[in-house]
């Protein structure tokens, strides 16, 4: 080969290869082929045990993590794993909690479990110093990053008042089954962070929800890929100086835990656990009203576990 | 132990040297500890001197070492030591690889230009200003340039790797972010690294031996050294090949004479002479030292009264030494000082420490600290400071603190690090999304690691940033999170001397919880 040819042909397959990065994935979108959930129920709540202990009673009243997760499927189990503390200041989600989901997709017949977060302090130390980035690994799973902008892939959604498109993480985009797992906690922009709230760990822009009115765009954004389960860790609450805690001082130990599919309902019975009116948090309010969800939890089947 | 085989010590001790410093600057992934970290960055002359005088603590006395080293063997430091002299020596050697390279030959001294860049960088510092050192620390340019040149290069074969991976789904490297590669950053190491390169293919260790200013004091004190390498005349042959493989061009092979003064102990000469015509002498051994000249003791009085004419002028000026700050434009934010990282004081003790070698640059996990521009007056140019649009402050980090090895940057505890108040953040309401858009955000308290900016009640049931100053330890979560675009709603504004923030005394929350209570539901 010729010096200038191979110069040529190097060139090109570089080429070929980035355009694929960026034109990539678009096809994964189509191919979510996942049959909804058998509603037995339409939100578990369970309190009294140890955050794992509670997952297995909880998960039991659907039937098992098979309920969700078919043999071979790929997952995304989404923590909250926004903050560089230890998991006793309960900024991230509890990481024997995370473990134990995974147990149950692998147990399942998962083919693989992806763990990430677009963290907000720096993410090597979130991960590491959360702990989870270990129970990922113990349990199998894979923990990937969330702080390269290559992961995220633009995508168009309907409905949203204010957003309809954003860049997404390119494993939500890919997997079968995606799930969940944020930490109920005081936050002190949007009163409270659950499900929905979590949500934003999933794009890379998240200054734009915060310019173009935050609650709007948290309502907004669960149209885009609604949960296929929604697991409310409450264990230990932040009850003031959310959302990173100033201390352990701030926390109140709730022993609780809520499952649902619908993601504006898990939110609802979270703000009642939390010790506020559900239409008090504003974007639980606009979701009601905009039907991605119940808010209103008497319309609906609930399973009540006491440990 | 036979002469010839100094050299190979010499390679082995330098190679150690240079990958290890090497490896502390490219360390992209922050694998290093702070610890190894120390024991390589512990020698290097000038910014142990720096962190000596800053902290007169006793183990900090690096450049102590290389001054006895120095008076005993020579300038061992440049040939072993020094990663920049390695630097210059890995050119050179990978040069010959390629292309069968001429041999070196005798050069001249160059002692005006030599002393003047070793005056110069002393004038300045007289002055208060360690611009010149910064300038012209040999280890401090090492470190640019495997900051702003090298690892660059390596993060962008690292990424490429990994979006190839991504591509197969395997996520096994993660990319690294870039951080902020500013052109004038790049422009000055590369220069630098463009001039020794070019120095070096051509004449050897002459940079060492012209520009350097630590070449050219250790080569003062060399003039002193116990041991010497020498000719012996009456071994000599004159068969040159000692002068064509020295370095440094200091082999005078007609006059049979070593200009010590500019030997880096490469040993070179040692392993080639065939007749033991060279030798590591005694320099008490008195029939070899019949070159003695007469002292110039005129000369000696010149500089001396130079010196203290300068070291006069220098205690005036310093009262009237300022940080010069960014001249008022029309942004509508108005920094008065820079932010400097936690543990170094003061913006006065970090901007007359710091050599600038961008170790902590390298470091720093989440990327804040960066080389200034004119944050810190020019003479401060590429000092580092906390650049909150590209990050902030970890709060529970100190790995800065515990690398500096100019003491510019302090070793701190992280208990007291947490409390440490590099800075205030100012509130900017006018520019704050509650108030224009009258919509939610929060952005900075959500961040906010002391939660000195809380959110208060403000109209239409929305809640507004307030800031409590005594709380703040500047680590600028709140600048960087802010969303506003393009002035900031909060900004954080340097301490020029660092304070002690205060710690907010909170009670634990009292709230029984009846665990077989119903659900509120």
């Amino acid at each position: 080969m010729e010096r200038r040819e191979f110069i040529k042909k190097s060139a090109s397959v570089a080429f070929a290869i980035g355009a694929s990065s960026a034109f990539g994935n678009f096809s994964d979108l189509l191919a979510h082929n996942y049959t909804p959930a058998k509603k037995n129920y339409d939100l578990v709540a369970v309190k009294g045990g140890e955050p794992d202990v509670m997952f297995d009673k909880a998960i039991a009243s659907y039937g098992g993590m098979a309920h969700f997760v078919k043999k071979g499927q790929t997952v995304v189990v989404k923590p909250n794993i926004g903050w560089d503390v230890s998991p006793d200041r309960a900024g991230n989600t509890n990481p024997k909690l995370v473990e134990r989901i995974i147990q149950h997709c692998f147990n399942a017949g998962a083919k693989d479990v992806y763990v990430f977060d677009h963290t907000c302090d720096n993410w090597t130390r979130c991960y590491s110093d959360s702990g989870i980035e270990r129970v990922v690994k113990d349990a199998g799973g894979k923990i990937v990053s969330g702080e390269t902008e290559n992961y995220y892939n633009e995508v168009d959604f309907k409905g949203g008042k204010i957003m309809n498109k954003a860049k997404v993480h390119e494993l939500i985009l890919s997997a079968d089954v995606f799930i969940n797992v944020p930490i109920l906690k005081h936050h002190s922009s949007s009163r409270m962070t659950a499900s929905m709230k979590n949500l934003m760990g999933i794009v890379w822009d998240r200054g734009y929800w915060h310019q173009n009115n935050l609650h709007q765009c948290i309502a907004d954004f669960s149209l885009f890929r609604k949960p296929d389960l929604n697991i409310v860790d409450a264990y230990q609450v932040m009850k003031r100086n959310g959302p990173r805690g100033v201390s352990k001082d701030d926390l109140v130990l709730m022993k609780s835990q809520i499952l649902s599919t619908d993601i504006v309902a898990a939110d609802s019975a979270a703000a009642r656990l939390f010790g506020v009116e559900p239409n008090d948090i504003p974007y639980i309010k606009i979701a009601d009203e905009m039907k991605i969800g119940i808010k209103d939890l008497s319309k609906l089947k609930i399973n009540r576990i006491i440990l | 132990m036979k002469l010839a085989s100094l050299k190979k010590l010499r390679v082995v001790i330098s190679l150690i040297f240079f990958i290890s410093i090497t490896a502390l600057f490219l360390d992209y992934g922050n694998i290093l500890s702070p610890k190894f970290t120390n024991y390589f960055v512990y020698l290097q002359f000038i910014p142990s001197i720096l962190k000596f005088i800053g902290i007169k603590n006793i183990s900090f006395i690096g450049f102590i070492f290389v001054v006895i080293i120095t008076i005993t063997f020579g300038r061992v430091y440049c040939s072993t030591i020094c990663p920049l002299g390695i630097l210059q020596d890995v050119l050179s050697y990978l040069a010959r690889k390629i292309k069968k390279k001429k041999y070196y030959s005798n050069l001249k001294p160059y002692k005006i230009l030599r002393y003047s860049f070793l005056v110069l960088p002393l004038v300045f510092l007289f002055f208060g200003s360690i611009f010149f050192i910064n300038l012209l620390d040999p280890y401090s340019n090492f470190g640019r340039i495997n900051t702003w040149l090298f690892k660059p290069v390596l993060i962008w074969f690292h990424n490429y790797a990994a979006s190839i991976l991504i591509q197969n789904k395997i996520y096994l490297i993660s990319p690294v972010e870039l951080f902020f590669v500013k052109t004038y950053l790049i422009l000055f190491p590369l220069a630098f690294f463009s001039l020794i390169a070019f120095m070096s293919l051509r004449q050897g260790r002459i940079y060492c031996n012209t520009v350097c200013p630590v070449g050219t004091l250790l080569g003062l004190i060399s003039k002193f050294s116990i041991f010497k390498i020498q000719i012996e005349k009456s071994n000599c042959i004159s068969c040159k090949l000692c002068e064509r493989v020295c370095k440094s061009g200091c082999i005078d092979r007609k006059n049979k004479l070593i200009d010590f003064d500019r030997c880096v102990n490469c040993y070179n000469c040692l392993t080639v002479c065939p007749t033991d015509g060279i030798k590591y002498k005694f320099r008490f051994d008195h029939h070899l030292n019949s070159e003695i000249k007469e002292v110039d003791y005129k000369k000696r009085k010149f500089i001396a009264s130079i010196i203290f004419f300068i070291s006069g002028l220098s205690t005036l000026t310093r009262a009237q030494k300022k940080i010069v700050s960014k001249l008022p434009s029309k942004i509508s934010i108005f920094k008065k000082f820079p932010v400097s990282p936690p543990g170094s004081l003061s913006l006065k003790h970090f901007t007359e420490k710091c050599t600038a070698c961008h170790l902590c640059v390298s470091s720093c996990p989440s990327q804040v600290i960066q080389p200034s521009f004119l944050e810190y007056g020019f003479l401060g140019m590429l000092q580092p400071r906390m650049d909150y649009n590209v990050s902030f402050c970890n709060y529970d980090c100190v790995i800065c603190t515990e690398v500096c090895p100019s003491g510019a940057i302090l070793p701190i505890q992280l208990s007291k690090k947490k409390l440490t108040q590099l800075g205030k953040a100012k509130f900017v309401k006018d520019n704050c999304i509650v108030y224009t858009e009258k919509t939610d955000c929060g952005a900075c308290s959500e961040h906010c690691p002391t939660k000195a900016v809380n959110m208060i009640p403000y109209v239409n049931n929305l809640v507004i940033p307030e800031v409590s100053e005594e709380y703040c330890i500047g680590c600028g979560a709140c600048e960087y999170s802010c969303p506003v675009k393009p002035y900031k709603a909060i900004y954080v504004e340097g301490n020029y001397v660092h304070l002690t923030a205060k710690k907010k005394e909170v009670k634990k929350i009292d709230e029984k919880v009846d665990y077989k209570q119903d659900f509120p539901f």
